[in-house]
């Protein structure tokens, strides 16, 4: 087969769809030969036509990030059709929300230690400090309400507690597997 | 009376049989969920989906797949994966946090028992045993690769 791109074997996608790989090929950055699935899954679930509007929509240089989304989405909807990748957010999301009442507990708990330190010890604030200061600073991110946040900048925040074949899996083994 | 057509039919301008498979799940009143998923999947891929999944999963299926693409939509470049990958992050930040107040209380927790042991904490020594222990947390990291 005559091909103007004839010192690279057509790309992925065009090898799948059984065409010419053109040089101007908008697919061939960024679906390599070596990787067949990885168009296989995007065209199955978003189609070439569809993925092809989408790249001439964003700028080339968040075209390989935006490709690699798409296959990222695919593969997690091929896995679950049901689901896709809202199973995934949910399972994190209580991750998140378990870890972050742990959090809340074992904070708690430090305090009243603290403050029995204090009563025993009266020379131990000093030494809860450097130990503060050894381990590094206590004051970690609002991670509660930066997931809020981000939830609330998402559509259909409210919507999140998404019932999922990985409830059960709150490890998120499930979820590991796509990735 | 007989209902007008689903919004995939309206939208493909053709006529909505009885067993119009996308009629139950985009009805009328709301085009602009059909004309979401419509322009990130396509009409025949949301057909095809929805063809080959039990009836019973089918309104969950077309609901997710509304959410993803309205995130799609909106983030063209990341789409949902950017909120999976902040998801993570503030997993694993909350893991860190956590493992350095279980330290913290590890650390008070000698200096009690040393201290109900009527033994005068070598205070040097207290410090360096904070040092004896390990952040052995695990942060599993399954990051898009974007994410460093």
């Amino acid at each position: 087969m005559a091909s103007s791109s004839s010192y690279n074997s057509p790309c992925a996608a065009c090898k799948f769809l059984r065409r010419k790989c053109m040089p101007d090929c908008i697919f061939a950055p960024y679906f390599p030969p070596e990787e067949p699935q990885k168009f296989a899954n995007v065209h199955k679930i978003f189609g070439a036509s569809n993925v092809s509007k989408l790249l001439n929509e964003v700028l080339p240089h968040q075209r390989e990030d935006a490709v690699n989304s798409l296959a990222y989405e695919a593969e997690a909807r091929i896995k679950d059709p049901v689901y896709g990748c809202v199973g995934a957010i949910s399972v994190l999301q209580r991750q998140v929300i378990r870890l972050q009442k742990e959090l809340d507990a074992t904070n708690a708990e430090m305090i009243r230690y603290t403050n029995t330190c204090t009563e025993i010890i009266p020379t131990h604030h000093h030494h809860h400090d450097a130990a503060t200061r050894m381990l590094g600073n206590n004051e970690g991110p609002d991670v509660g309400g930066s997931s809020s946040s981000l939830l609330a900048q998402s559509p259909s925040s409210a919507a999140f507690y998404y019932p999922s074949p990985w409830n059960n899996d709150l490890s998120g083994d499930a979820f590991h597997h796509i990735h | 009376m007989i209902s007008g057509r689903c919004a995939a039919c309206k939208s493909q301008r053709r006529k909505c049989p009885s067993d119009c498979i996308f009629s139950p799940y985009f009805p009328p009143n709301d085009p602009q969920r059909f004309a979401c998923v419509h322009r990130i999947y396509g009409c025949s891929n949301v057909g095809k989906m929805l063809q080959q999944m039990p009836v019973q999963m089918r309104a969950q299926a077309v609901d997710t797949l509304y959410m993803e693409a309205r995130w799609r939509i909106e983030d063209p470049v990341y789409g949902c994966v950017k909120l999976i990958s902040q998801l993570h992050q503030n997993l694993n930040d909350t893991e860190s946090e956590l493992a350095k107040v279980k330290a913290l209380i590890a650390f008070h927790k000698l200096q009690i028992s040393q201290v109900n042991e009527l033994h005068q904490p070598d205070l040097d020594a207290s410090q360096s045993n904070v040092e004896q222990f390990q952040f052995n947390y695990s942060t599993q990291n399954h990051y898009p690769w974007f994410i460093n």
